[in-house]
């Protein structure tokens, strides 16, 4: 959340460049667009590399638990055992197989990277297209709902709200988290929505006769797609940050592991003192290479939807 | 066919939306089928934002526009799509009028899924074919590529053929020439007038008059807002009486006559018109008669238009406004 907002928009895209994405939806019928955009997707080495990292980790984490021997809070082996054949990532200060903690954590880390991000994705940009497209009161009061929003101190509320209800689950949480980080989103939409809107291409779509939605659809947010999917790991991981964050003072869900509940415990039970750098190192390995890989994906992305870098 | 009724519009600016800008005073004007009018003006003058308020993309703030009798300053959803049928508009920056990360075909895709859903694949290829050799665009060059790589003339000329792909009865063409070079533009300009020729009105916007007097049938003089001169296209060139005209038309070329007799000429009527309004001479003549602008651009006290926008018929079919130029400056007869 707060860690997540970016001061200014991000640095790949100028806001202000007229070509700023890509045209993933326009193949609906000319049909070559989207090969066109996947042939040069899959020859931009980081796009490549972005999404092997992370489609690698998400396959761990979801065919992962199927191979494993222990459960991640089972005392499994011998305490602080470094990483052996048995226990590829060694265990805990208890014993219990830090592999398979690392997979479970992926699962839930995912999960809260991917529910947390899109809701407060899907809220974000709806007002964002609407209260900028639309403009006039509509958008005051869209403005003034986000306003509210963004002074809420939304980490303080999120430790009310779990403290207060309970919130023991990984979607809970990442509904939570999501409802609370869209305000910046709206923002950054808002005002490139109000960029677009104003140019002639946009008219132009007025008259052929189509509709608002459509025009949103088809001709503003497919020149944002890569701000859109920047703006989209930012919150991704914004979501997985804050969710180790309450982890981290005991506000985490109960019934599952996460990344972040990993490092925390790793710190609580100071793994660092005792040099057992396997049990913290792996889970804040991941959430780096996951995010970073994301973020690397992004840059390869906008060359690839940009036409005008695509020539270089 | 078109009609235009002292149709205002006030942008906001400003932070809070608090200073106004009166971008179009009180403009009154009509466009009839099989014919060009032109809007001509300098940089500034609300060209582009009549244009648009015509094409239903600007909402007036005051005053109606009537196409066939039916009033389109509001249309809903539904009424705009049939009123896009038969007005179309071409934009004065081709740069910006395409979606810059789609090919340029997309922009008659999305007006067959529009408005031609049956319309089979040969036909309608046949058709655009049809529209782009009437812009004397080739094909093979232009399909398939991406706004970036067309120049600015043969994006306008896609433009005006997109417009033609719709039997249409009114064309907004705002500066569509002013990218063109010299032998292009005098092929879309007798593109325009065959046209023209076959029913179809035009709105033409320009600031260059030469082409205004080419084309056009009628003329429409536009200073800061304010429609300070119109007429038949010869009677406002012949004999232009508002000081801003005369000033636009001191600068034109003419082919006919030498400088000296254009000069002569100018002075004379310079001499003639000096210290005088024949807006406010003809209101003081006529009381509250004046023309029917003037008539309906009546304020409250009588005899006085209270903007000072109102034209008065000099000649048959050629008014001219209150000779003043800025909105706030006192008229010269004053
Ligand atoms: N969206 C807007 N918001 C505020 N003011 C505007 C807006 N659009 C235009 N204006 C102002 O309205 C006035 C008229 O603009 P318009 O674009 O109609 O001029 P124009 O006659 O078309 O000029 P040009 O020949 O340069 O195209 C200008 O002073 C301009 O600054
Ligand atoms: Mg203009």
């Amino acid at each position: 959340m707060t860690a997540t907002q970016p001061v200014a928009g991000p640095g790949t895209e100028a806001s202000d460049q007229p070509g700023v994405a890509g045209p993933t939806t326009s193949g609906r019928k000319p049909g070559g667009d989207v090969r066109e955009t996947l042939y040069f997707a899959l020859r931009n080495p980081k796009v490549l590399i972005g999404a092997v990292v992370v489609l690698g980790f998400l396959l761990l984490g979801l065919i992962g638990p199927a191979f494993l021997r222990y459960a991640p809070m089972d005392y499994a082996g011998p305490p602080m055992a470094p990483p052996s054949a048995d226990f590829p990532f060694g265990t805990t200060t208890f014993g219990q197989d830090v592999f398979a903690q690392f997979v479970a954590g992926l699962r839930s880390t995912f999960l809260v990277g991917l529910l947390g991000g899109g809701v407060a994705a899907v809220i974000g940009m709806t007002i964002g297209f609407v209260a900028g497209y639309r403009g006039g009161l509509i958008d005051e009061l869209l403005n003034m709902l986000t306003n509210v929003v963004l002074v809420i101190p939304g980490f303080v509320v999120l430790i009310i709200i779990n403290a207060y209800l309970g919130v023991r689950s990984v979607p809970m949480q990442a509904l939570y988290i999501g409802v609370f980080s869209w305000p910046w989103v709206a923002r950054a939409v808002r005002s490139q929505t109000l960029s677009l809107r104003s140019r002639d291409f946009i008219d132009l779509a007025r008259l052929s006769g189509v509709g608002v939605g459509t025009i949103l659809r088809r001709e503003v947010a497919p020149n944002m797609y890569s701000y859109l999917f920047m703006t989209f790991v930012l919150l991704f991981g914004g979501s997985i940050l804050t969710a180790a964050s309450l982890d981290f003072i005991g506000l985490g869900p109960t019934n599952a592991m996460s990344l972040g509940l990993m490092m925390n415990q790793a710190v609580q039970w100071s793994a660092l003192h005792l040099g057992l750098w396997w049990w913290f190192i792996p889970p804040g390995l991941g959430i780096t290479l996951i995010v970073g890989s994301l973020y690397i994906m992004n840059v390869g992305l906008d060359e690839v939807f940009n036409p005008k870098l695509r020539e270089m | 066919m078109l009609t235009l009724n002292q149709l205002d519009k006030v942008y906001k600016t400003g932070t809070f939306g608090t200073s106004d800008l009166h971008a179009v005073r009180q403009v009154s004007l009509d466009v009839q089928r099989g014919e060009v009018v032109s809007l001509i003006g300098e940089s500034g003058s609300g060209k582009s934002t009549i244009g648009k308020m015509v094409l239903h993309l600007l909402d007036s703030t005051g005053g109606t526009i009537t196409f066939d009798g039916r009033d389109v300053t509001k249309l809903g959803f539904r009424a705009r799509r049939d009123y896009y049928r038969k007005v179309q508009g071409v934009f004065q920056d081709p740069f910006s009028s395409f979606n810059p990360i789609y090919k340029v075909d997309r922009t008659f895709e999305t007006l067959r899924q529009s408005y031609f859903p049956k319309v089979s694949g040969g036909e309608w290829r046949s058709r655009l074919e049809d529209a782009l050799a009437a812009v004397t665009l080739e094909p093979d060059d232009i399909l398939g590529k991406y706004p970036h790589q067309l120049s600015g003339g043969q994006l306008q000329r896609l433009l005006i053929a997109r417009a033609l792909l719709l039997d249409i009865e009114l064309l907004v063409a705002d500066e569509v020439i002013s990218m063109l070079d010299a032998s292009t533009r005098i092929d879309v300009l007798n593109l325009l007038g065959e046209l023209k020729g076959r029913g179809l009105g035009i709105l033409f916007v320009t600031h260059d008059l030469s082409l205004g007097n080419y084309v056009s049938d009628r003329v429409v003089i536009l200073y800061k807002g304010r429609v300070v001169e119109r007429g038949d296209t010869s009677a406002v060139f012949d004999d232009p009486l508002h000081p801003y005209t005369r000033d636009l038309l001191a600068s034109v070329p003419h082919l006919d006559r030498t400088w000296e007799e254009v000069e002569a000429e100018e002075a004379e009527r310079t001499r003639r018109l000096a210290g005088r309004c024949l807006y406010h001479e003809a209101a003081a003549a006529q009381g509250r008669s004046l023309g029917e602008e003037a008539a309906s651009a009546e304020g409250s006290a009588p005899g006085e238009v209270p903007d000072g926008v109102g034209l008065v018929e000099y000649a048959p079919g050629h008014f001219v406004g209150c000779f003043r130029k800025a909105a706030e400056a006192p008229c010269p007869a004053a």
